[in-house]
């Protein structure tokens, strides 16, 4: 972990309610795809999580949608503003851990970290499939970004109105030999039933520092407790207790 | 050369600055950033008997110029404590730590204080009868003098450390919790632990904490916590561990100046990691702002004349 004070690039909508951002800074502490930063906003007290879509060696990229008060403060700022972070937080996915046909399944705001995933992956010399899920097509983002990689890209919408109708587990492919999941808690839930092969999940939980100290995001897992910020965010198929 | 030295029952610190128990783990966190042993000391997380895993989350939650809490005392057990964080904490502090202990009845206390006890680090024992997020225990023993009297005196049998009995703000009267324990041979007390507090989500029309309250820390809490640190001043004559929202060296100072001894930081950990490094580099400063030459003379500065 490391505190960055970073300059916004850019900050631009992708849907009615989710923004690209980009900070220029030094992102030597991040060590895996799935860890996030956390940042500190004017007039808010706790630092806000977000997970990273991607990075180099220069700048680091995220996307969020605005839900409260601290992503509409994130959502107002521009180029030029700047912005502390702790970044490298959690543990992030581990890419030795999936297999050469590696399954990467997103809902909604639980996409980005994939996208980091799928570079790493593909440097890797392994071969991911990504499987992405919305409510509605208006709400669709990353596909371009993700088909732009060359991986095989497949979308669902629950209503219907874009790519496949329904939830991620109703287009599960035959072939796969590992997964890796980041969406809502029901998501994450049916994904877990529905897949046949061992995986990774990450998991959201509201923080109070990020980095382990205070103990507001612990979870019960077969391995023991965890804190959701520092154990985790990404946790195995195998320890996960519902 | 201004002169940060204090000291609590007989232990020097190289300054008042402590980070409080359950924003700062058993220090490993805090480790990994800078080097803790510029610390005064430190208060380790809340200890019990038996082994806690806490509230149901959400356990945290936003309020203006702070945060509330309902951890609930998550931690391994003294136990585990001894034989596995004090083992691992000797490796990164080498000063004598503070050790905060929770219980659910005067046994529980004095039976983890006894354990403690024997333990060559820990300088003080920090007894918590003032956690608001746990039923049948913590803030139930802080809120009347004579069950705060009780705990004092099942701890001080058991132990030669000094022990300072940590004080709840939910109470009418806090001098006179303190000024039982004091009586029944605290050698000094805390205060203050969190406010009980509580947030709704307008969404779902519920609380946003699992456990429904929590415990209100950070800026918004600072001057409540001079305020009781004044008002337990002037009814004690054993030193006071002030805490309460303090995020800055002038912080630091204007508690002594109430009456701290030493001084507690919190919230601030949490969003600051570097908090309390930060604060003791810029202690001199503000001492040489304020004319300060010794933080000794200043404790209670704000009774005298």
């Amino acid at each position: 972990m490391r505190e960055v004070l970073y300059t916004i690039t850019y900050n631009r909508p992708l849907t009615a309610d989710v923004w690209e951002m980009r900070l220029a800074g030094n992102t030597g502490a991040i060590t895996a795809p799935g860890q996030f930063i956390n940042l500190r906003l004017e007039g808010l007290f706790l630092r806000r999580p977000i997970s990273v879509y991607h990075w180099d060696q220069e700048s680091l990229t995220i996307i969020y949608k605005v839900v409260g008060r601290g992503t509409e403060a994130l959502a107002a700022m521009g180029p030029g503003q700047k912005l502390d972070a702790l970044c490298g937080l959690g543990n992030g996915f581990d890419v030795s851990k999936c297999g050469r046909r590696t399954l990467l399944i997103g809902g909604g705001v639980g996409v980005p970290p994939l996208y980091g995933l799928a570079r790493a992956l593909l440097a890797a010399g392994k071969k991911p499939a990504v499987l992405l899920g919305f409510n509605t097509k208006s709400e669709v983002f990353c596909e371009k970004a993700f088909a732009a990689l060359g991986v095989e890209t497949v979308v669902t919408t629950v209503d219907g109105s874009y790519g496949r109708k329904g939830f991620v587990t109703a287009a599960l492919p035959e072939e796969y030999d590992y997964f890796c999941a980041c969406g809502p808690l029901p998501m994450l839930r049916a994904v877990y039933d529905a897949t046949a092969t061992s995986g990774l999940l990450s998991f959201e939980e509201r923080m109070g520092c990020g980095f382990g100290a205070c103990m507001g995001c612990t979870c019960k897992t077969k391995y023991g407790n965890k804190r959701i910020c520092k154990d985790g965010p990404v946790l195995e198929k195998e320890e996960i207790i519902w | 050369m201004v002169d940060t030295r204090v000291t609590l029952s007989g232990i020097e610190l190289e300054n008042p600055v402590i980070p409080a128990s359950g924003t700062f783990g058993y220090g490993q966190e805090f480790a990994e950033l800078y080097d803790i042993n510029c610390l005064g000391t430190f208060s380790f997380k809340g200890t019990t008997r038996e082994p806690r895993f806490g509230n149901p989350t959400p356990r945290i939650a936003e309020t203006g110029g702070g945060m509330l809490n309902a951890v609930g005392l998550q931690n391994p057990g003294v136990d585990q404590v001894i034989a596995q964080e004090l083992p691992r904490l000797r490796q990164v502090f080498r000063k004598p730590v503070m050790a905060n202990v929770s219980g659910f009845s005067v046994e529980d206390y004095a039976q983890t204080c006894a354990l403690l006890d024997r333990e060559e680090q820990v300088g003080w024992l920090e007894v918590n009868i003032s956690c608001p997020n746990v039923h049948g225990g913590g803030m139930a023993f802080g809120a009347s003098p004579a069950a705060a009297a009780q705990v004092t005196r099942a701890v001080k049998a058991v132990t030669e450390k000094p022990v300072y009995m940590k004080l709840s703000p939910n109470v009418t009267d806090i001098a006179a919790v303190a000024r039982a324990c004091e009586e029944a041979g605290a050698d000094g007390v805390s205060l203050i632990n969190t406010l009980l507090g509580m947030r709704l989500d307008l969404r779902r029309r519920k609380p946003l904490l699992a456990n429904g309250t929590g415990g209100l820390s950070g800026p918004a809490v600072f001057p409540v916590a001079v305020r009781m640190v004044y008002q337990v001043y002037e009814a004690v004559s054993i030193p006071i561990i002030g805490m309460g929202g303090v995020s800055s060296a002038e912080d630091v100072i204007e508690m002594m100046l109430a009456g701290a001894s030493a001084v507690e930081v919190g919230a601030a950990n949490l969003v600051n990691p570097f908090a309390c490094r930060d604060i003791i580099r810029d202690l001199s400063g503000a001492m040489e702002k304020y004319g300060i030459q010794s933080l000794k003379e200043i404790i209670g500065g704000a009774h005298h004349g």
